[in-house]
């Protein structure tokens, strides 16, 4: 075995221009292929990632009987207490952060402009609101006190003409069916660059959220962050209850979710492809050697090599050509991936 | 004592419904130590003989036997691995592995008897020595003449000291000049070493180095004795 190698490796050195492109076409099909998965997954993950920041967070744990699509604010469909379990479930160690969320359907009226908006009620002090402090673009974000402060996304600040500072009208549905009116001063505006979210959202301080929409002391969920992702089963075990439903991440973006699914079969299809050329490259090289080398076989064979070893001699060849695509291909691949990871690229 | 012994042999050749003989109940044999020329015309059965002492084909009947051993029923392995212990082989065009240098390709055959890199240098140094290319050990065959070229394959032939060496129309490639210098190498070999030659030829100049001559028509032996050059 180790003289079939020896032959194959001198065979290989013999035609060193040609062994080294072939094994470079191995590579750099092999190093397009990683970053196009690389940069696939990073741009799913980092969507999912973007979601779960700033819309739905790992875990929520809302009323068995919440309806998100109706942001019902009657009491039995809320969370009682929420401070205390936010307190609760921020204890578990895999939970970075835990805090109560209360969502109201509304409108932000200026003047003769109105945009509808998604009324989130949070704890200004929380970190779980990082995303939408740090995205702050003029004025300020809210204090822990805030009992007549809103904060707006510069999308909606655009269509309504209004700036940090200015005093807009907003109507919120309450827990009775009513609807109240109250003008709101603009602490700030935001940009998560996300304009779906930055368009509709618009946050005040939860205290107010539930005292302008009747909801006592009650929110809409728990908002969960976790330390890690992967964790996500194990505290969703340690909190499940009869009284309380807890929504996973991958259940609140399915569609994120099956993005991904169909992301992964796409890729799974390209690996194929990749095989295919690879096999194709190796198939190709090893029938050029054959052919170019009918008359070396036959002097081989003459002087008493067994056919068996003649082939593996060649295989042996392609074996080593395939290993030696995969290793330039993983330090081709792994180089390009670690440069577009630091320094990022556009699209 | 017999190095090689060929039993009533015939080849016959098939294509489609037609068949060819090639050697019609051929029996010679070859002892060790000679110097035997293998003559006759185009067509009259001398490679096709060669081949068959040489493992490189098996009779349609017959037997043949190699330094004791009965090669006609060996499979393509048994076959190849005679080859490799026993026999050498000198072709007219050479057969050296073009990208190999003079001194990989004598190596070549120890390289597969598997023998260490220290004994397989000392000895590839040897031959090409006693062939006279001990200058031109690294140089490809592209960058030997004909003669030079023959003079490889001969040590390469002679690499894993084998019982029988095989040379078909050995000069028929070169010159007067190297067609001499290559049968005088090969003959003072097989008088030092004591190899057993058998070489196909037509050529007369050839022949008269032969210390026997067997000659074939059609595909039969028509004559076999003694040749000009004696042992």
């Amino acid at each position: 075995m180790l003289q079939i190698i020896k032959l194959a490796w001198r065979d290989l050195n013999r035609n060193r221009r040609r062994s080294f492109f072939s094994a470079l076409a191995l590579g750099m099909g092999l190093s397009l292929l990683l970053l196009m998965a690389a940069v696939i997954e990073y741009e799913i993950r980092s969507s999912m990632d973007t979601s779960i920041r700033l819309q739905t967070g790992h875990l929520q744990i809302r009323a068995v009987s919440y309806n998100e699509n109706r942001s019902s604010l009657a009491w039995e469909d809320l969370v009682e207490g929420p401070a205390a379990i936010a307190v609760q479930v921020a204890a578990l160690p895999p939970v970075s952060v835990a805090t109560p969320r209360l969502f109201a359907s509304g409108i932000v009226a200026s003047g003769d402009t109105s945009a509808a908006a998604r009324i989130t009620g949070v704890d200004p002090a929380s970190a779980a609101n990082d995303p939408y402090r740090s995205g702050i673009l003029s004025g300020q974000w809210l204090g822990a006190d805030d009992r007549d402060g809103i904060v707006i996304g510069q999308p909606m600040a655009d269509k309504l003409g209004l700036k940090a500072g200015d005093k807009p009208n907003v109507l919120v549905n309450t827990a009775n069916g009513d609807v109240d009116s109250q003008a709101f001063v603009i602490r700030g505006i935001y940009s998560t660059r996300t304009p779906g979210f930055d368009n509709g959202t618009i946050f005040m301080s939860l205290a107010k959220a539930q005292a302008i929409t009747r909801a006592g002391d009650h929110a809409s969920a728990i908002f969960v962050l976790l330390k890690d992702r992967d964790q996500t089963g194990a505290v969703v075990a340690a909190l499940q209850t009869r009284q309380f439903t807890v929504l996973t991440w991958d259940r609140m973006n399915a569609l994120l979710s099956d993005t991904e699914e169909l992301a992964n079969s796409y890729m799974i299809l390209l690996y194929l492809i990749i095989l295919a050329i690879t096999a194709t490259v190796i198939v190709n090289t090893l029938v050029m050697a054959v052919f170019e080398r009918t008359r070396e076989i036959g002097i081989l064979s003459a002087l008493g090599m067994r056919s068996g070893r003649i082939m593996a001699m060649f295989f042996a060849e392609s074996a080593m050509l395939a290993l030696g695509g995969i290793a330039l291909g993983l330090i081709i691949g792994g180089a390009m991936v670690a440069y577009f990871g630091s320094v990022g690229y556009y699209i | 004592m017999e190095v090689a012994k060929v039993e009533h042999v015939s080849r016959v050749y098939k294509t489609g419904d037609v068949e060819t003989a090639a050697l019609k109940d051929v029996s010679i044999s070859i002892e060790a130590g000679e110097f035997a020329a293998l003559v006759g015309p185009s067509g009259s059965g001398k490679t096709t003989l060669l081949q068959l002492i040489g493992c490189l084909d098996t009779p349609s009947s017959g037997r043949i036997i190699i330094a004791g051993q009965d090669v006609s029923k060996l499979n393509r392995d048994q076959r190849a691995d005679t080859r490799r212990a026993k026999i050498g082989f000198v072709f007219q065009f050479f057969a050296l592995i073009p990208t190999l240098t003079a001194f990989e390709n004598v190596e070549m055959p120890l390289l597969l008897n598997g023998l260490p890199a220290a004994e397989r240098s000392a000895r590839v140094q040897q031959l090409l020595d006693a062939v006279g290319l001990k200058e031109r050990t690294h140089r490809r065959p592209d960058q030997l003449s004909g003669g030079e070229q023959q003079r490889v394959a001969i040590a390469r032939a002679l690499a894993s000291k084998p019982a029988l060496i095989l040379a078909d129309e050995p000069t028929a490639n070169l010159d007067t000049e190297n067609g001499r210098q290559v049968m005088e190498i090969m003959q003072r070999l097989n008088r030092e070493t004591g190899v057993t030659f058998v070489f196909a030829t037509h050529d007369p100049r050839v022949i008269a180095y032969a210390s026997r001559v067997i000659t074939l028509r059609d595909g039969q032996v028509a004559a076999n004795g003694a040749g000009a050059a004696k042992v």
